[in-house]
């Protein structure tokens, strides 16, 4: 009864509050149920492709879990960053400080968001001084897909750092869609709405030759960051607005790509971002304004060349990225004026890659990845570490229809110096181990798992920030296992033409696990190596897509994740859930096309949490859920198209704090236009 | 079901209570309260209160007596005392100073100042110390004391002194602060600001040593004043300063992490970097004690011993220690020949008291 209620709910976009584990696995048997008590006979047959491609986010074959957001499935989500829409995926939890220019981190399985590593067109957007990526700073207006991989990417041909996180984010920009001959696309977005966004962007891609074209993109984002929210108590009640949460941004691109052959291919990337952003502080008693001001310039050039051959190919990667971060806090007057902190950093990368076919079902690889960052800061007592790493990554794959394992050892080989320490170098060994399996004779069904074991080295920020930085930190070690299943049918009759499901269960031991805490202001954190995390959780995705006629297609998804994080580090209370970890979280998704109308709409929950490590009353943080609502219109004109979009956001004006004191925005709306020439 | 998965109304944090020990209703000292500092950001700051005439534990008095005093105590309690009927709470973060009754807990006033640290009192005045003159002036470096009226509760008078003040004492007509410096690591404060109460204006420097912190004045006319050191060679030290010399006097190479003053014995937790020592200083010598003020074996289990009172009639030892500062922290009794009496958990980072007559 309670599935049936759901759907009907979710349908009509009234979710207002469910008991989500059980409301979510029973919505999936009846989902199966309903699917096989029709056709099952045409499994393989194409469905329309429209719906498959709305709802494809799963990658069925892969022995580590993936979740892919693209195409039109990302673009019907309301974002206007990647953090935005990395919130749907399972297993994720995002650390918001609320607003366009509020730091959005992603902390994946409890592992911590410096174990994420954040691929940018097959680079890893490094940082050495906190190891965590600010996703709000990644504009959705040119990315074309964001693929999670828990342990790693599913492939073995890969650069080594590829295989050396706990878990991937892949970021990719749109490949042009040159229509007929035409040789130029052009394509012009402006947003605006809540927080006096505006927000206009171009995009210009050339066709130089068949096989080589560039791209030029250029944004511009402005808000003032003010929004209302509100705390009460019951008793006292205050609606107040937000200050000191403006942003100017600008990022630019440029790139250019080429097959050299049919089968070798060269790109470079050049990339400039660059921002000026007020800090809201933490909402406090009798506290409500802050004067805090932030810059930041990233800066990057990479390239990378490709050959595949039958029996041995080639990927060759080189980055450098030059960073740049000013702090100013004019609350702190030291004998020189306001402190106003610089930061730099620099990182030169190389990587090469190389795969071998020994058998037709058996390939081996060897990655080599080099990487030199430096930073330097006006900081007093500041030591300017130097670290270089080496990655090295054997691997193995042995693949057929049937059965895919890949297996990889990395070693890490690490020496850092800094103006008083010369450090020694150190080594480190781990190993990763996946497999995927179909074990019956249907294409639909395959049962996966891995086992990853990984090492994080503390960051610049955790070891050399005078006074909060710990030179004698531990390294985090992190040990992961899953196990899990995928379920994939598609049918070109029938109402529910596709359904994909994939449920893993996992367990995860974090050693030496180091925690951050918010402290004056979000650069500043104080480090604790909490010892020992035991992690065990169980998530779940399912996405259907739904045939009514021929004009009305529906699309359906929901995601939901219980995991347990507990601190097992000695002396530790028994079953103390870590801070910001939620048993129970989850997201949902319907959206219904007709004919160049599209309505969407997105659920996402949050359970009840904790901000310190007692698991007390006073540390105790309210569940938190938003339902967001949009509209779409396309319209083709000859050889342009326009698109119209409109957001509801919170649509229940609900007032909530991801992080404790960092108020996020009641209901707010945004508007958007496309116009493709 | 639906209970853990949905947003409860808000609704005022409530008091709890608990009974920690056997009460005694003839008690000379009615009970004290205990200011939980909380962790900065976190909005935590709360008040307990234990009753010696019921041995009840009543912990987060502030937010129930005063549920329309927006969001609770604030952030980082940093002092408290009381003078007369009220009592005072500087919250250092909440750039405020609250005024309570202090029998019924009920808000008389909020006095705003910025990053405010440090408070005392003389003929009717409260005297706080404060790291901000001017707000926004990158010049307005300097600290500042201001004077309120204990009865209008309004500020009358305002002294700058040196830079990022901490810990204030009277002796005579003068105020004594000490300044820290601690927003220049390159640069730190090394003086004593003597500030003459009349006229209300600085008047004097005494160079003591870097980064000056706590200061207590005994009723011999000395103050002791701890020095932070530098965090990596400049050792930290506690300094007695002679009043009418206005001159170093004595210097005990101790690392205080925290003191209190009872009569003529100073009781100071120290730590060498290794751990902790429970000290006493007999004032009226001016020497340290051969003997700990714990002696079960305590001591060694604290993580971060971090406030500590002395109960003015049984003598008996209160020390707070704020464990790993993010968990709830332990108040412990300890009886005048240095046994655990008994022990409570607390609010986050318990540091402060004030008793109860």
């Amino acid at each position: 009864m309670e599935s049936g209620r759901l759907y009907v709910l979710l349908r009509a976009g009234f979710v207002v509050c469910f008991k989500p584990g059980v409301a979510f696995f029973a919505a999936m048997c009846w989902l199966c149920t309903a699917l096989y008590g029709q056709d099952t006979a045409s499994v393989k047959r194409l469905a329309e492709v429209q719906v498959i491609e709305r709802t494809n986010t799963i990658n069925i074959t892969s022995p580590t879990p993936a979740q892919i957001l693209k195409g039109a499935a990302l673009q019907r989500l309301n974002t206007l960053s990647v953090a935005d829409a990395i919130r749907y995926f399972s297993g994720v939890q995002m650390k918001d400080y609320g607003g366009v220019g509020g730091l959005k981190t992603v902390n994946v399985r409890s592992l911590g968001s410096s174990q994420t590593a954040v691929f940018y067109d097959g680079l890893q957007v490094n940082n050495a001084q906190n190891g965590q990526v600010d996703l709000s700073k990644f504009s959705m207006d040119n990315i074309g897909s964001i693929e999670l991989y828990n342990a790693q990417k599913n492939t073995i041909f890969q650069p080594a750092r590829g295989f050396a996180a706990g878990n991937s984010v892949y970021l990719t920009t749109k490949s042009p869609t040159f229509k007929g001959n035409s040789k130029d696309l052009y394509k012009a977005t402006f947003k605006t709405g809540s927080f006096g966004l505006v927000n206009p962007s171009i995009l210009w891609q050339h066709r130089i030759s068949n096989a080589t074209f560039s791209t030029l993109n250029a944004e511009y984002t402005h808000a003032n960051g003010r929004y209302k929210f509100r705390y009460t108590n019951g008793v006292y009640d205050t609606i107040a607005v937000r200050n000191n949460g403006d942003i100017n941004a600008l990022r630019f691109e440029a790139g250019l790509k080429t097959a050299i052959t049919d089968s070798s291919s060269w790109e470079i990337k050049g990339y400039l971002y660059n921002s000026e952003r007020g800090l809201p502080g933490a909402i406090i008693e009798n506290r409500f304004n802050y004067n805090q001001r932030e810059w930041d310039r990233n800066l990057f050039v990479q390239s990378g060349f490709e050959r595949r051959g039958k029996i041995y190919s080639v990927m060759l990667k080189a980055k450098y990225a030059n960073d740049y971060l000013r702090y100013l806090d004019p609350d702190i007057i030291t004998t020189d004026g306001f402190s106003d902190s610089r930061y730099h950093q620099q990182e030169f990368y190389f990587s090469v890659a190389n795969l071998l076919k020994l058998e037709k079902y058996w390939n081996v690889s060897i990655s080599a990845d080099y990487a030199r960052n430096a930073m330097q800061s006006n900081i007093f007592r500041f030591v300017n570490p130097l670290r270089n790493t080496a990655l090295i990554a054997i691997a193995t794959q042995l693949k057929w229809s049937r059965f895919d394992l890949q297996a990889n050892l990395l070693s890490n080989i690490i020496n850092e110096h800094t103006q008083t320490i010369t450090g020694k170098t150190e080594y480190k060994y781990t190993p990763t181990i996946a497999a995927s399996w179909q074990p019956f004779k249907t294409e639909a069904f395959r049962l996966r798992g891995f086992y990853k074991s990984i090492y994080r080295i503390p960051t610049f920020n955790e070891l050399y920030y005078t006074f909060v930085g710990t030179a004698n930190l531990q390294p985090e070690y992190s040990r992961q296992l899953d196990v899990g299943f995928t379920f994939q049918l598609t049918r070109n009759s029938g109402i529910l033409r596709n359904i994909s499901i994939q449920t893993d269960i996992y367990g995860n031991k974090v050693d030496n696990k180091i925690i951050a805490v918010p402290s004056l202001n979000l650069q500043r954190w104080t480090m604790q190596n909490i010892g020992r995390v035991n992690i065990k959780g169980i998530e779940s995705n399912m996405q259907s897509g739904w045939y009514i006629n021929d004009e009305v297609l529906i699309n359906g998804g929901l995601s939901y994740t219980y995991q347990q994080a507990y601190d097992a580090s000695a002396g530790a209370k028994a079953k103390q859930q870590i801070p910001y970890t939620p048993l129970h979280s989850g997201s949902a998704l319907a959206g219904v096309l007709y004919k160049n109308y599209s309505v969407n709409y997105s659920f996402i929950y949050t359970g009840e949490r904790y901000n310190q490590a007692a698991n007390i009353a006073s540390n105790y943080v309210e569940p938190w859920y938003t339902h967001d609502l949009s509209a779409n219109w396309r319209q083709p004109l000859k050889d342009h198209e326009l698109n119209i979009g409109a957001e509801i956001n919170n649509v229940f004006n609900q007032y909530y704090d991801v992080v404790t004191n960092f108020p996020m925005p009641g209901r707010f709306y945004r508007l958007k236009m496309t116009f493709t020439y | 079901m639906l209970a853990s998965s949905c947003r409860k109304d808000a609704k005022p944090d409530t008091e709890q209570t608990e009974t920690v020990f056997e009460g005694n209703i003839a008690s000379a000292v009615k009970g004290f309260y205990l200011l939980n500092e909380g962790n900065l950001n976190m909005n935590k700051a709360s008040l307990d209160y234990i009753d010696y005439t019921t041995g009840v534990y009543q912990k987060n008095v502030y937010s129930s007596a005063n549920p329309e005093a927006g969001r609770g105590l604030g952030d980082v309690g940093n002092d408290m005392a009381i003078y007369g009927s009220k009592l005072f709470i500087v919250v250092n973060n909440s750039n405020k100073v609250e005024v309570l009754d202090a029998r019924t807990r009920k808000r008389i006033k909020q006095i705003d100042i910025v990053n405010c640290r440090y408070i005392t009192f003389k003929n009717n005045k409260a005297y706080v110390s404060a790291y901000v003159s001017a707000v926004g002036d990158a010049n307005a470096g300097n600290g500042i004391v201001a004077e309120i009226d204990t009865t209008t509760l309004l500020i009358e008078r305002r002294v700058t002194i040196g830079r990022q003040p901490e810990g204030i004492a009277i002796v005579g007509n003068k105020l004594y602060v000490a300044n820290s410096g601690g927003y220049s690591p390159k640069n730190y404060e090394r003086t004593i600001s003597v500030v003459d109460l009349a006229s209300f204006t600085e008047i004097k420097r005494i160079d003591v040593a870097i980064n000056l912190n706590r200061m207590l004045a005994d009723a011999n006319g000395d103050l002791y004043v701890t020095s932070q050191g530098d965090y990596l060679n400049i050792k930290p030290k506690l300094f007695v300063i002679d009043t009418r010399t206005e001159q170093l006097k004595k210097t005990f190479e101790l690392g205080v992490r925290t003191f209190c003053l009872d009569d003529k014995y100073l009781y100071t937790v120290n730590s060498n970097g290794q751990n902790f020592d429970y000290s006493i200083i007999d004032v009226d010598t001016e020497t340290l004690l051969n003997r700990s003020f714990i002696t079960d074996g305590t001591g060694a289990k604290l993580a971060q011993p971090y406030g500590i009172a002395v109960n003015p009639v049984t003598k008996e030892i209160l020390l707070t220690d704020a464990g790993s500062y993010v968990n709830p922290g332990t108040l412990y009794c300890f009886d005048t020949a240095g046994r655990r009496k008994w022990s409570v958990t607390t609010g986050d980072i318990p540091a402060h008291f004030a008793f109860i007559f």
